[in-house]
């Protein structure tokens, strides 16, 4: 009954041109047209996190967008910002920290850090438990991943300094 | 899941917007932020035939922005989660509001989720209806016809059901701004921070040396639209802070809430839970420390 519909969207700097039917979420246009696979559908309800990117430099949910909604603009997956080094400081922590297990959350994970990172530099550790609310980790139990963030903030708020 | 098949359009006017609906009838939706839609579409909960999707209004001033317009704070339905925390003057002239967004759901969808969404859907454990209730807003909705303006308190009709008229869309609400001697205190209680809420209460008054008065009580999860409570109100009216006014304000509520029970919690457990919330909604009204 749905005819698709031709998008133009500028993924990790890159124009992608595809037809997609309406329905389809930004998850899976990213996954199955684009290939970039580092997001994760998971709940498919907006419940956990998995799924997070950035629109036009914001944090959603793969699962409640729909790709058709985002002709037209700029979408960065984990990929690209791990290409960019953008968050090769997450990163390293998140390593160092053994801030995963499975591994399943943690793009989401670190889209939503990052987010954090450049929204609240001066976040303390409830600030962060809050901001990664909206994240399931079902192996950590999230202290290592608390851990990891705000070494980060501590190590960036110096770097901003010196 | 993934949503059912759809169509999809994106009108670039709001007399678009008004032949699409009218075109489509009940096969219709309106397409906002998504955020509450796309879970429902994902649960496969309704199966429209095309999603209208209407941020392309976004720059109608009728429908976006927040803005002071004769002594009144307007919000209009398009403007996101996110603006409505990071703007000045909710904080400033309507601090219930400011208190509330952050439990709103998570961040990544307070950037997609829209005020006018929220209202619209009415949902009974959602924020804004509650604040919306609680301060006595307006308001606005819009359709071929014109504008026309109910008060919060008439909108919501029962559960998920509001006096929104097939053709009419949610444009913008006008809360009132705080006047001098009143304060604003919302509390909500989730399993999860952000997650949805178990119960919450948005509570106003004028506190003048510690003696209550204008008082509102509105509370969300507590029955199937937001409940004022007009009867603990009551007992709070022109008295002074005490335990015995507070604990009379909770006694009155379990005759006028009427809680659900749901897989975590009992009715009687969240009429409990109100009643804490209530209590120390009632304190931080007192004590100013909101």
């Amino acid at each position: 009954m749905s005819t698709k519909m031709q998008t133009a969207i500028v993924v990790n700097g890159v124009t992608e041109n595809h037809a997609v039917e309406p329905r389809t979420h930004l998850i899976d246009y990213l996954r199955d047209a684009c290939g970039l696979t580092g997001a994760h559908a998971g709940c498919e309800h907006g419940v956990c996190g998995a799924c997070t990117v950035r629109v036009d430099g914001e944090i959603v949910r793969g699962c409640l967008t729909l790709a058709v909604q985002t002709d037209g603009k700029r979408i960065d997956t984990i990929e690209g910002l791990s290409d960019s080094g953008e968050i090769a400081d997450l990163q390293k922590a998140f390593h160092e920290h053994n801030a995963l297990q499975c591994g399943f959350c943690t793009p989401g994970m670190l889209m939503a850090a990052q987010d954090l990172v450049r929204e609240m530099p001066d976040a303390n550790r409830e600030q962060i438990r809050e901001y990664i609310s909206g994240n399931y980790c079902r192996c950590t139990g999230y202290q290592a991943i608390v851990d990891a963030i705000e070494e980060v903030l501590v190590a960036r708020r110096k770097g901003a300094k010196a | 899941m993934k949503a059912p098949a759809f169509d999809y359009a994106k009108p670039a006017s709001l007399a678009a917007a008004f032949d699409l609906l009218e075109r489509h009838g009940d096969e219709a939706k309106l397409l906002a932020g998504g955020q509450t839609l796309m879970a429902t579409l994902n649960m496969r909960l309704s199966q429209p035939g095309i999603l209208v999707d209407i941020t392309g209004l976004s720059g109608d001033k009728s429908l976006s922005g927040i803005r002071l317009e004769d002594g009144k704070l307007v919000i209009g339905a398009l403007t996101k989660h996110r603006e409505i925390e990071r703007s000045p003057l909710v904080a400033e002239h309507v601090p219930l509001l400011a208190q509330a967004v952050p439990h709103v759901a998570h961040i990544a969808i307070r950037n997609s989720g829209t005020f006018g969404g929220s209202i619209a859907f009415a949902d009974p454990a959602a924020e804004y209806p509650v604040c919306a209730v609680a301060l006595d807003a307006t308001l606005v909705l819009v359709s071929r016809k014109g504008e026309r303006k109910v008060p919060a308190r008439q909108f919501f009709k029962a559960l998920y059901e509001t006096d929104l008229k097939p053709g009419e869309l949610v444009a913008r609400a006008e809360f009132p701004i705080q006047a001098p001697g009143y304060r604003s205190v919302f509390l909500e209680l989730a399993r999860r921070h952000g997650d949805y809420a178990i119960t919450g209460v948005a509570a106003h008054a004028k506190v003048v040396g510690g003696v209550l008065s204008d008082v509102r009580l509105a509370y969300l999860g507590m029955g199937g639209i937001p409940m004022l409570a007009r009867r603990a109100m009551a007992e709070l009216e022109g008295k002074p802070y005490s335990a015995d006014t507070v604990s009379a304000a909770q006694g009155a509520l379990a005759g006028e809430l009427d809680p659900t029970a749901d897989l975590y919690s009992t009715a009687a457990t969240k009429l409990h839970l109100a009643r804490v919330l209530t209590g120390r909604a009632l304190a931080a009204l007192a004590g100013g420390t909101a």
